[in-house]
């Protein structure tokens, strides 16, 4: 039963919603933020959350994972998007495992896999070259030299790229900008010669940077699947990211809706609550329609990535398109039903509306997934 | 439940999707196996006539199966079957285009109100002929004065000792001319708060003093009656559930309604064009791609939504069965009748003037059908309550918002 949480999921789920709840508050988020955290994240923290066995939830038992699939990522992956609990979950457990765990040699994932599921290690995926996502218009080079190859190029948006031990770096060894076919990926130390990180500060308060490849040079065995051949490893392990982030959506929408909920049945205005005018009942109510519907594509793409990888990218696009809308949905008419106090930086809404702008960007917003589900409709 | 266990029901439900579609393969005819159309359709009752010989062996064979209701008890009628094998029949007569042998709202929804409201003679009386086929119902809520605000209603029963007395109208009455019984909600208590007031009746339409008359709509069709009942006597024993309390009976039926209406579509009697299909035969592509962007993105939106609703409605069926509940089902009719609204506009689009034939030369019948489902589009989103009030229920029941 793929669209209903089995008992060890629900389990899964109030652990994490409680652990959440209690270690990593909102409030955690704006501490981090006004003091200016070097790392972005609590790594105290992430050790608790890797503990947990959060880092290696989609690892197989022989790597020290957990092996609780993608339906079990997802209610962890939501219950930190009610919380906007900033750690390297995203970036390193899902997306850099994935790339190895799909793509690595056995000794990569010997070696990696085991230590992102201890939380030791953390990678981060330094893909995009534009302000929008275009996952196969890459510039950054690789040159085959003697010893292994030369990269050279700029990264920007590399989300946990200035606090990663591991970069993930996606570069051409052929073809042309805009080709799928060319690309290669290549780990990267985070302190190897040549490299240039920038953390830069976004709306969300989280983690990315600009990244700058100058004469980066790395072996043979820095190579992740087969030269060339990256966009087959690459574009599952986007695919996965999406689904997700678009879990953490989930639990973005949710909570920021259940406070305004919460908000219309204890405010008084016109000597009535406000939640008792029909204008904003039928907001709300709609939005409700909007959740139950995000709910089943949701849960439907989490499944998909264990049990019909084929119809992935399809499910993929379906959730983040429909998430994106979602989030932009209930965030903006959160913060209006607020009224006043929703713009106020004391009122935790504003978080939820700035890290759902921020997420709606990562590997592809609205238009972009649009566009693909149509092509992969054949229209 | 082990996982022995659940690999074995797993292992019964292949099975029995195997026998069922052999069973169906030995015995729905080859004629029954195409697009079914308005006129085509049975609904059975006292005066019916099958539309063919082969609609008649096919209606008779589902029958003597237990397969009309596939659901319900064997003591009634029914197949006594498991909601998922019931899943199962309704998946593999789609898969080979099987038509519905008998369509009715006693089935879809006076039937399973009766199972839970109704006393033992009523079940005894009416399920059995409602699989049959025999008696085709009418549904009596609506009134001129009373539409969304259902609980208004006045037509009244009066209680004359062993029968009631019933003097009114009701309106929007689907087929009620071509109907042999009627299910009313009638006021029995005029003094009552507005819904402690109201009893559920059964009503049987050759009892004197009833007339009906046919309204016409815009889809051209006109299915639905006004109902009057001057002085009509209705036995006692025709009130379901307690007097002065039909209205959870009303309430629970409602439900059975909504969801109906929330799968329309699925089981249209017209030809249904797909609008990824549509757009291959009327748009212009470049590159692959549909050359009008905006239509593109309009189609885009509307598969997203349909697949959305699609997976939606499998969840509430998971979580029926694995007795999760959820706010899911409550939200499927305003879902499923907008995304239907939505759908016949952008056919209309899509097709441009082909799309707006009423009838006759120049248009084929799968054209001619679209602007027929477009005009009848709009009706969805009023009938079983209106997308309005769709979200009043939501906004009441679902999110608990205070009432004004
Ligand atoms: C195809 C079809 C088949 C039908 N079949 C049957 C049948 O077999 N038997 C039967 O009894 N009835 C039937 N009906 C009637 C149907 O249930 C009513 O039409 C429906 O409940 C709406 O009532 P109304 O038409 O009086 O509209 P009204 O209630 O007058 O509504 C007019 C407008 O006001 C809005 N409105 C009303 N109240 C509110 C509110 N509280 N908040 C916000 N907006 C509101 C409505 O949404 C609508 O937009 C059928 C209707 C159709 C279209």
């Amino acid at each position: 039963m793929a669209l209903v949480l089995n008992e060890e999921q629900q389990f899964l789920q109030d652990t994490a919603r409680e652990f959440l709840k209690t270690n990593a508050p909102v409030e955690a988020l704006r501490t981090l933020r006004d003091e200016r955290n070097k790392t972005g994240y609590d790594s105290a923290l992430w050790q608790q959350m890797a503990e947990l066995g959060w880092a290696s939830i989609i690892l197989p038992e022989e790597y020290g994972g957990l092996d609780f699939g993608f339906l079990g990522l997802g209610v962890v992956m939501e219950e930190a998007g009610r919380t906007l609990t900033a750690s390297p979950l995203f970036a390193s457990a899902v997306v850099g495992a994935s790339a190895i765990l799909l793509g690595g040699t056995p000794s990569q994932k010997e070696t990696l896999l085991p230590a992102i599921a201890a939380g030791e290690t953390t990678l981060a995926l330094a893909l995009e070259e534009h302000n929008r996502h275009k996952p196969h218009s890459i510039a950054t080079t690789a040159e085959t030299t003697d010893d292994g190859y030369v990269l050279n190029g700029r990264k920007t948006f590399v989300l946990d790229g200035h606090s990663a031990n591991q970069i993930l770096v996606v570069a051409r060894s052929a073809g042309d900008t805009g080709d799928s076919a060319g690309l290669s990926l290549f780990l990267v130390s985070g302190d190897a010669p040549g490299i240039q990180r920038q953390r830069t500060l976004m709306a969300d308060s989280r983690n990315a940077a600009n990244i700058t490849l100058d004469n980066v040079a790395v072996g043979p065995e820095a190579l992740v699947g087969e030269a060339g051949q990256g966009w087959s490893v690459l574009e599952p392990v986007l695919d996965r990211g999406r689904v997700a982030m678009a879990a953490e959506m989930m639990g973005i929408a949710l909570e920021c809706f259940e406070r305004t909920v919460a908000y219309l049945k204890e405010r008084e205005q016109f000597g009535a609550l406000i939640g008792s005018f029909q204008a904003l009942q039928h907001r709300a109510a709609f939005m409700q329609t909007q959740l139950e519907l995000a709910r089943s594509v949701v849960l439907q793409a989490l499944s998909a990535v264990d049990e019909t990888p084929e119809q992935l990218p399809l499910l993929a696009s379906l959730a983040k398109a429909r998430l994106n809308d979602l989030a932009q949905l209930v965030t903006n008419e959160a913060v209006q039903m607020h009224g006043g106090i929703g713009v106020t930086d004391e009122m935790e809404i504003g978080f939820f509306l700035k890290r759902a702008r921020v997420a709606m960007q990562v590997f592809g917003d609205t238009s972009f997934h649009k566009d693909r589900y149509a092509t992969l409709c054949g229209y | 439940m082990t996982a022995a266990d659940r690999s074995s029901t797993v292992q019964d439900l292949e099975q029995f999707r195997l026998d069922v579609r052999q069973w169906l393969e030995d015995n729905c005819p080859e004629s029954q196996r195409q697009p079914i159309t308005p006129e085509e359709q049975y609904f059975g009752g006292r005066n019916a006539t099958f539309p063919s010989e082969d609609a008649r062996i096919w209606f008779e064979r589902f029958r003597d199966k237990g397969w009309v209701c596939p659901e319900w008890p064997t003591e009634y009628g029914g197949g006594g079957l498991s909601p998922q094998q019931g899943k199962v029949i309704k998946e593999e007569m789609k898969a080979i285009r099987a038509r519905t042998p008998l369509y009715g709202i006693g089935i879809w929804m006076l039937g399973p109100a009766l199972l839970e409201f109704g006393n033992e003679a009523q079940k005894q009386q009416h399920i059995r002929d409602i699989i049959d086929g025999k008696v085709r119902w009418a549904q009596g809520y609506s009134e001129p004065g009373s539409g969304s605000d259902l609980a208004s209603l006045q037509c009244k029963a009066e209680d004359m000792g062993d029968h009631f007395l019933v003097n009114g109208s009701k309106i929007w009455t689907t087929a009620a001319d071509k109907c042999d019984w009627i299910f009313c909600l009638v006021r029995t208590d005029p003094d009552a708060k507005k819904q402690e007031g109201i009893s559920f009746l059964l009503i049987d339409m050759d009892d004197p003093g009833i007339t009906t008359t046919p309204i016409e709509l815009i889809s051209g069709e006109s299915e639905f009656c006004q109902t009057f009942f001057d002085n009509v006597r209705v036995p006692k024993e025709n009130l379901v559930g307690e007097l002065n309390a039909g209205w959870s009976v009303a309430k629970a039926l409602l439900v059975h309604e909504r969801k109906l209406m929330s799968e329309i579509g699925s089981d249209s009697p017209r030809e249904v064009v797909v609008p990824n299909q549509a757009a291959r035969q009327y748009l212009e592509f470049e590159d692959g791609k549909i050359a009008d962007a905006e239509l593109r993105s309009r189609l885009v939106d509307y598969d997203m939504e349909m697949h959305a609703v699609g997976l939606t409605h499998f969840r509430t069926f998971e979580e029926k069965v694995a007795g999760v509940r959820s706010a899911a089902p409550l939200v499927m009719k305003y879902v499923g009748t907008e995304a239907e609204k939505q759908k016949s506009e952008l056919l209309l689009a899509i097709m441009g003037s082909q799309g707006l034939g009423w009838e006759g030369e120049g248009f084929n019948r799968a054209e001619i059908d679209t602007l027929r489902l477009w005009a009848m589009s709009y009706a969805m989103t009023i009938a079983g309550g209106t997308s309005e009030v769709q979200l009043n229920v939501i906004a009441k029941n679902v999110l608990e918002l205070p009432q004004g």
